[in-house]
């Protein structure tokens, strides 16, 4: 067994905090075992599946590439850390009503993925939202809901007020039926970030 | 925020007035799932927790000599071992296929096969030991493949297995005379087509957590879609009474089937516990899920159909062979779903089926969403294409002429619900353009068409029992909140949400006030699982049934209160009150004050038995569901002939729901469907490969990583466009069908359909890649696929009169018989087998 403990201050989520670990363990490990911080998942601990996804220094990291023990000095993000108060944000908010997460247990490494293509490029384009999660499997929602989840988020992030499309929430329409256009009743769960 | 514009179509029957049914309200879990708060199973931790690991076997087949933990005990912080005969008894999912063991007694069956368990303080130090346990193997001769098992009877995969040699099950049926139905054809087509296995690859890796609670009592947590089955296994193994074992199920990360069955490792930590007097976890490796499998299994078939000149069919002849793996798993059940199926789309008055599976050294195949019948749907549907272009008759067109209706019994006695199909074919065709571009568009474009259909839940629990196969329990008391508990599994699919709102529709309340407690086997009623698309009909039915009962006792203490009759209650926006005046009322909550004054705690129960299916004939049992869900897709593909290089460009698909009970939900098992589709139909394989001879030959995955095991990404996904039909089916709740599961079904025959459609040629077999294509278009039949089908003796045939000859739902054991009743009379002069095949092998083209 590798041997040899090592003791860093990490700042997780703008917490500073002293961890001792296995030298030889991953962040992804560090983050679930000795901090607590379960939110991060592992598929494949290998680096191919993405669900393990963090933020460092604003980037996605595969926490389960990533030495802990190379983190001193980092600044480390997780999904615990997504919201800044019992508020869902934007995009949080989004996945929970498209249809974004179902098994959700690729969801954590998706938000954060997303998060840092939000950050970089606040309009990005259905092509670039694909090819910015290109990394990251899903294999429950076939992955639109994902796209158009990120895409209201970003615009409502840029400040605009955007409805969820409707074909997201109903369907097609079917063929050869009309359709009522009409503002139902209020759903308290419906777009609204909590 | 912004308010969601709510445009939804009108559908063109009345749905009942709902407030929270049928609308897109966020899931019950949804901010869980996007905060990282969900507990899986492998984020449990637990004071004292200790990690075990298995080390399995690196041999395919072989009997075990000897086990020598001596090196294995040095490593620091390992608590304890298990081998296999400390659990000698047998167990696996179906009552008929007892053929595991938590860990392997004499032989190894595959490589990964687990033999001994290895418990320490930390999962570094378990992986450790489980590397330096040495075992010592007396090799047995590796049975590989299909062709492999048939032709090899010894030595057996399974010694004490009922069939004879490798082969596992076999069976044959035969319903009406379809010897006579080739004879009237115009046009029998004879194909042979192979579908490749694939795995499940659930982005969450089986983990399972076990707690000591007493000296002989269990608790288990686990990511599976079947506690109860779970349950079962493990009082078996354990031999400890039910009532002493509690298996809760946590939310998985993912099913479709590849955590159904009871798995060694479940019952291995169970044991573990035991012994140790403290918790124990084990979550699996990436490596070790592609070598618990249980998906698709690989099917070899061919399929012999008979049409009349205007597309009528007359007959199907199905054969199918499966390559099954180590182990039976839900495998006998598989093999009959190859054949149940193919019935209850088109009308199909005489229908044959033989079906065989085999043992092979490889991991087991078991259920994967769609279970057993994607593969003859692909050879189906790729046939009546054929077929459409033989006869000169549009593929579409073809489908409409030959629909089963809504009640008809088919020939195989299955009894169906509702059928929105027509309506579905007609959406994508005026979706996709069909009519116009159909046959129309330059070489290399391309579009295809198919139909699918899909069990609405198991009409047969896997093990014979006359209860309930759901259980729903309410509590209601003075706090107005309503507390649901139920034994379904939520494993992504939103079973927790059909549940809390069916509950919260039928009492007039939020969301917000429902709790739920799930997926227990010692807290909640008894939930079968999340398997065979079961959950929305069952698991709904039996909710609604305890809500009304709730409502029904509410409404009494209410009308003493309002002096109102309780015919005149309406439970709507958190009120109970009087139609006639709306202003007279109570809250919610006021009413259940006034309930529990009156009766004291107040609970109800609801449950649901599926009704008895039509068919009593030996194997009748796989096939009957209370309803069967309905979906059309068509696929756009563009190929590029000169590389064989092809991507669809557009899905369209159209779904029968009965009424979508929340639209997102729906939609998202639709476009996950057409998704997993797709990762079947283009890359998806469970292939294996020999070890070189420098490195034992040892049969292994050939790719168990998710680097490797190609599945489709972000960028692979064409569009989507989804229409959700709805016609309220009053089997289901609130009219509601399945959607787990149907929708995969027409996808993969649609891309095939299309690719003949775009370059002139037929790839019978997935996953289609680009050299087949190009091997095709090189071919002079212009096609690639497999030729041949393996002589397999399938047994005796049994013969089931339908219900067009006036059958009661039996066999006939005896040809005589057989002869002698409605099966001659009504097809007019009995030919003798050997004439019929004569005239048919004319008729036979190809």
């Amino acid at each position: 067994m590798a041997g040899g403990i090592t003791t860093l201050d990490l700042r997780i989520n703008g917490e500073q905090r002293v961890v001792a670990f296995p030298t030889h363990h991953t962040l992804l490990e560090v983050l679930r075992e000795e901090c607590g911080l379960t939110g991060t998942k592992h598929g494949c601990e290998l680096g191919e599946c993405g669900a393990c996804a963090v933020l460092v220094d604003g980037r996605p990291v595969l926490s389960c590439l990533a030495l802990a023990a190379e983190m001193k000095g980092r600044d480390i993000e997780t999904i615990e850390g997504l919201q800044e108060s019992n508020e869902l944000v934007p995009l949080q908010a989004a996945f929970a009503d498209l249809g974004a997460a179902q098994c959700g247990y690729c969801t954590p490494g998706i938000l954060m993925t997303a998060k840092a293509l939000l950050d970089q490029k606040p309009d990005p384009s259905r092509k670039e939202i694909s090819e910015g999660l290109a990394g990251n499997l899903c294999r429950c929602t076939g992955y639109h809901k994902i796209v158009e989840a990120v895409e209201w988020a970003a615009a409502v992030e840029r400040g605009e007020n955007r409805e969820y499309d409707a074909e997201t929430l109903w369907g097609a329409t079917e063929p050869g039926l009309e359709t009522s256009l009409e503002t139902g009743p209020e759903t308290p769960t419906d777009g609204s970030t909590d | 925020m912004a308010e969601p514009v709510r445009k939804q179509p009108r559908s063109p029957v009345p749905v009942r007035e709902t407030s929270i049914i049928g609308k897109p309200f966020r899931r019950v879990d949804g901010r869980p799932k996007v905060t990282g708060t969900t507990r899986f199973a492998d984020d449990l931790d637990i004071p004292r927790l200790c990690f075990m690991k298995l080390s399995r076997s690196t041999v395919p087949h072989a009997r075990i000599r000897s086990i020598d933990l001596t090196r294995a005990r040095e490593i620091p912080g390992v608590l304890g071992f298990l081998t296999g005969d400390q659990m000698p008894e047998t167990f696996g999912i179906l009552p008929v296929s007892q053929d595991e063991h938590a860990l392997c007694l004499d032989k190894v069956r595959m490589v990964g096969d687990p033999v001994v368990a290895v418990a320490a303080l930390s999962e570094d130090a378990a992986h450790e030991a489980a590397l330096l346990v040495e075992i010592d193997y007396e090799p047995l001769a590796t049975i590989s493949s299909l062709e492999d098992a048939l032709a090899t009877p010894e030595p057996r995969v399974h010694e004490d297995a009922r069939g004879e040699g490798n082969v596992h099950k076999a069976v044959s049926m035969e319903f009406g005379d379809l010897d006579q139905a080739h004879a009237e054809a115009d046009l029998v087509l004879k194909d042979t087509f192979f579908y490749q296995g694939n795995t499940h690859l659930p982005m969450e890796q089986h983990s399972a957590v076990a707690v000591p609670e007493d000296e002989d009592r269990i608790t288990l947590y686990s990511s599976t879609q079947t506690p109860h089955y779970v349950h079962r296994a493990l009082t078996r193994v354990l031999g400890l009474p039910a009532s002493r074992i509690r298996v809760v199920a946590t939310p998985n990360g993912g099913g479709f089937g590849g955590k159904s069955d009871p798995f060694n490792h479940e019952i291995v930590a169970a044991k573990m516990a035991l012994q140790l007097g403290r918790p124990v976890k084990i979550t699996l490796t990436r490596e070790e899920v592609f070598y618990c499998h249980r998906g698709r299994h690989p099917v070899l078939m061919t399929l012999e159909t008979g049409f009349k000149k205007d597309g009528t069919l007359t007959g199907q002849h199905l054969k199918s062979a499966l390559d099954g793996g180590a182990y039976g798993s839900y495998g006998i059940a598989s093999t009959y779903y190859t054949g149940a199926l193919q019935t209850v789309t088109y009308k199909l008055p005489a229908y044959r089926f033989d079906g065989v599976r085999v043992f092979t050294n490889k991991p087991p195949c078991g259920p994967k969403r769609g279970h057993g019948t994607p593969q003859p749907r692909f050879g189906w549907e790729i046939q009546l294409d054929k077929a459409a272009h033989r006869l000169g008759i549009d593929p579409a067109e073809l489908r409409l002429r030959n629909l089963e209706t809504e009640g008809a019994v088919t020939a195989n006695w299955l009894k169906l619900g509702t059928i929105e199909l027509q309506r579905c074919i007609e959406a994508v065709v005026e979706g996709s353009g069909w009519r116009e571009r159909y046959g129309k568009m330059p070489e290399g474009r391309g579009l295809g068409i198919a139909c699918g259909s899909y069990l609405c839940g198991a009409g047969l629990p896997i093990y014979w029992n006359h209860m309930p196969q759901s259980g729903v329990q309410l509590l209601l008391d003075r706090s107005g909140g309503v507390a649901v508990f139920c034994g379904e599994t939520e494993i992504g699919q939103g079973s927790d949400s059909v549940l809390a709102a069916i509950v919260a529709e039928v009492l007039g309340i939020e969301l917000a006030d429902i709790r739920l407690c799930v997926a227990d086997t010692d807290l909640t009623p008894v939930d079968l699982g999340s398997y065979s698309s079961r959950v929305t009909l069952m698991v709904g039915n039996a909710a609604v049934e305890a809500a009304e009962r709730a409502k029904d006792l509410l409404a009494k203490a209410a009308a003493d209160e309002l002096e109102v009759p309780t015919e005149r209650l309406v439970f709507a926006s958190g009120r109970v009150f009087d139609a006639a005046d709306p202003d007279r009322g109570l809250s919610f909550q006021e009413t259940c004050i006034a309930a529990e004054a009156r009766f004291g705690t107040l609970g109800t129960v609801g449950s649901y038995t599926p009704p008895r299916s039509p068919g009593r004939y030996r194997g009748a049992g796989v096939g009957p569901s209370p309803t069967y869900s309905y979906t059309a897709s068509v696929v756009e593909v563009e190929v590029d002939s000169d590389t064989g290089i092809y991507r669809p460009l557009h899905v369209w698909i159209a779904h029968d729901i009965g009424r979508s009970l929340n639209p997102v939900l729906v939609l998202g098992q639709v476009e996950g469907s057409v998704y997993m589709a797709l990762g079947e139909a283009m890359m998806e394989e469970q292939e294996f490969r020999r070890l070189p001879p420098r490195r034992s030959r040892a049969l292994v995955h050939k790719m168990p990583s998710m680097l490797e095991y190609k599945s489709p990404t972000f960028c692979d996904m064409p569009p989507v466009t989804t229409y959700l039909i709805e016609q309220e089916d009053p089997r289901g709740p609130f009219g509601a069908k399945e959607v787990g599961q149907g929708p995969l079904l027409p996808v993969l025959p649609a891309l095939a359909n299309g690719i003949f459609d775009a370059v002139g040629v037929r790839v019978d077999q997935v996953p289609i890649q680009p050299f087949m294509i190009l091997s095709a278009l090189a071919a002079k039949h212009r096609r690639f696929g497999p030729d041949s089908f393996p002589d397999v003796n399938f047994g005796e045939t049994l013969a089931v009169p339908t219900p067009m000859q006036g059958g009661d739902g039996k066999a006939i054991d005896d040809l005589q018989a057989r002869r002698r009743s409605g099966m001659a009379s009504t097809t007019g002069t009995m030919t003798t087998r050997d004439e019929a095949l004569s005239q048919h092998k004319k008729l036979t083209t190809d």
